[in-house]
């Protein structure tokens, strides 16, 4: 027995993984009750369980003799990955903080990086047309209650 | 003909300047997403939901009604132009259409469909009127047995008739449904699974969810495929009509299509997929001479085109009637209503008319505008086709970025969304398709309520959901469906039937 499909395989082990954070959490921490009266944890269990007993399926399914190269997991495109969460995220921490002036020409500008096809003269053009036109949209034309400047 | 002026009770609301304006940005929006390359209507539509918040239920539910069907269209301009379809839908428009334009009858074959889902569009919007009215009338009578029973069919409906894994797609649902668990629960006021974060003691925001793993997930997994080389066919489209001899070709096959397509549509889980792929395999069948397919025939544009855009609109019948959504677009417009405080289901139609009405109208409207968008002003949309991704995407982040900061002015809720974006690309790379998440998570709260009901109601006994004849034909309905995905050389023909060409 080895694992024939890796896609198979993963997927079913996060599956038994969270089935079983939630089946237990709800058995430890929430009232269960019971099938006349169900508790607030009723439910989570039982969907838990299946999910474990489920997941548990998937990865049995996923070994076999043959490896099943339609499978395969691949590559992972870690740069794209890595530069947009952490573009995003910086975006998160720096607009309530230096406001959207400053945090969305970074976000523009960051995330443009996600691409081997990066040139920053664009990304710097993007970034002032982004930001001015999400300035004169969100700001003055809906009026969202957005943070603009540094000193506000 | 109750049903008859109800639809001009709602073609009224339709036509207020506002609820125009909203279905007209609505499929702009749309043609521009089913164009613009990697971008989609169910992350356009994710990404527009913090906008839900800035309009009224009707515009807003018209507006992102608009997007869907609108992307229909635009998605196969893509496909006809340059044999990429825009849209899953459209893969099939691509093999007749491409050859056509290949032959320099592309402007007939850009008529041809835009008319095709012109009249599909009408018609669908008819049966709407027709059914969703009778169906929610009988739902209305339903007790929370009934109603458990409905979603676990609705929900196994949607699995076991799309495409992929079935049994990952049940636990993409069930993963779905324990993410609903994270809040407050109703009846005993505890707070559930939210690891002492205060921003989760109302649950995971919807918007959220649906942004991260289909926006900023798509976003990822685009960027991580080779860039795609998008030859756009310049040569100038002309003649955008159809001789007399072409119409005569194709508008039997656009009425078939229509008929299959509003038929398919209803059924939960792919409809408008396999409502094009089935429209052309009847057209093949049902043509005196099906040579000319595969070669540029016109019977192979009408026939799908109107059959995706007709079940494209019947699939809003389970979702409007029942409160059932049949896929994640319609889980999008179900979290949409519930945004604006409407609680989905047969209630709608009687609590809220004019919204009810106003939007059923809106989608003919809607479909008007659309004809008058995509035929005159084509040559402004071939230009939009060679915008590279590389200036495309850092517009679309900011777009989401600052939405999902607005729904409650704080940034837990971005970095939420970059949580739920790994979980995207990581579900993308495992082929774990998320759409049966969303569904789960909005069905999540419903399901547990009406089943904690109906045992509340039964002191426990799990037989109730037997002893309904309703109910029980539900659950052996579900249970149906569930063997006949499994039995082997069934699932071999389910498998096939998204394949064939």
């Amino acid at each position: 027995m080895k694992i024939a499909n890796q896609q198979d395989f993963v997927s079913g082990c996060i599956f038994v993984l969270i089935g079983s954070v939630f089946s237990l959490g709800a058995w430890f921490k929430y009232p269960l009750g019971s099938a006349s009266d169900p508790g607030a944890g009723y439910f989570s269990f039982g969907l838990g369980a299946i999910l474990f007993v489920l997941g548990g399926l998937v990865v049995f399914n996923a070994l076999g003799k043959e490896v099943d190269i339609a499978g395969a997991i691949g590559a992972i495109a870690w740069r794209p990955i890595i530069v947009i969460l952490a573009s995003v995220a910086a975006f998160g921490y720096l607009l309530p903080r230096l406001g959207l002036l400053v945090a969305l020409p970074s976000l523009v500008i960051a995330s443009s990086l996600a691409t081997v096809e990066f040139r920053l003269r664009d990304a710097l053009i993007s970034a002032v047309v982004l930001t001015a036109a999400s300035y004169g949209l969100f700001v003055k034309a809906l009026s969202l209650n957005l943070p603009v400047g540094i000193f506000n | 003909m109750d049903a008859l002026s109800n639809l001009m009770m709602g073609l009224a609301v339709a036509l207020t300047w506002n609820n125009l304006l909203y279905a007209f940005l609505g499929a702009l929006i749309g043609t521009l997403v089913g164009v613009l390359p990697g971008l989609g209507p169910l992350a356009t539509m994710a990404m527009l939901l913090p906008t839900v918040y800035l309009l009224d239920a009707t515009p807003a539910l018209i507006m992102l009604a608009g997007i869907y069907y609108g992307a229909q269209y635009g998605g196969s301009t893509t496909a006809i132009l340059i044999n990429i379809p825009g849209e899953s839908s459209a893969v099939v428009t691509a093999i007749d259409g491409y050859q056509m334009a290949r032959q320099g009858r592309a402007g007939t074959a850009l008529a041809t469909a835009a008319l095709g889902s012109f009249f599909a569009g009408c018609v669908a919007t008819i049966v709407i009127a027709f059914f969703a009215e009778p169906l929610s009338h009988m739902a209305l009578k339903f007790g929370a047995r009934e109603y458990f029973s409905l979603m676990i069919l609705g929900l196994v409906g949607s699995v076991a008739l799309a495409s992929g894994s079935m049994l990952k797609a049940v636990c993409m649902v069930l993963l779905g449904l324990l993410l609903g668990q994270i809040d407050t629960d109703l009846i005993s006021g505890t707070e559930r699974f939210t690891m002492g974060i205060d921003e989760l003691s109302d649950g995971i925001n919807f918007v959220v969810l649906a942004m991260g793993l289909f926006g900023l997930g798509e976003i990822i997994s685009n960027l991580g495929k080779p860039a795609e080389e998008r030859e756009v066919f310049t040569s100038k489209v002309k003649g955008l009509w159809l001789s007399k001899d072409d119409f005569k070709k194709a508008w039997p096959a656009s009425v078939r299509g229509t008929a299959l397509g509003s038929a398919l549509g209803i059924l939960p889980g792919a409809g408008a997929v396999l409502a094009s792929f089935s429209a052309y395999a009847l057209e093949k069948k049902v043509a005196r001479d099906p040579s000319q397919f595969g070669h540029g025939d016109i019977r192979g544009v009408a026939g799908p085109e109107s059959a995706n855009n007709a079940a494209a609109q019947t699939s809003f019948i389970p979702m409007l009637s029942l409160g059932l959504p049949s896929g994640a677009i319609m889980a999008l417009m179900i979290g949409a209503m519930i945004i604006k405080g409407i609680q989905p289901g047969p209630q709608v139609m009687t609590s809220n008319p004019s919204l009810f009405w106003g939007f059923v109208a809106s989608m003919w409207v809607g479909n008007l505008m659309l004809v008058i968008l995509n035929l005159p002003l084509i040559g402004i949309w071939i230009k939009l086709l060679t915008v590279p991704y590389r200036l495309l995407f850092p517009a679309i982040l900011c777009f989401c970025c600052i939405g999902l900061y607005t729904l409650n002015n704080n940034n837990f809720d971005i970095y939420s969304a970059v949580f739920f974006g790994a979980a995207g690309y990581i579900c993308h790379k495992l082929r774990c398709e998320a759409a049966p998440l969303l569904l789960g998570f909005v069905l999540g709260p419903m399901i547990e309520e009406n089943l904690r009901r109906a045992l509340l109601l039964s002191s426990g006994d799990w037989a109730t959901f037997v002893s309904s004849p309703i109910s029980t034909t539900m659950l052996l309905l579900s249970a149906g469906l569930i063997i006949a995905v499994a039995v082997p050389a069934l699932s071999r023909r389910r498998a096939a039937a998204f394949q064939e060409d």
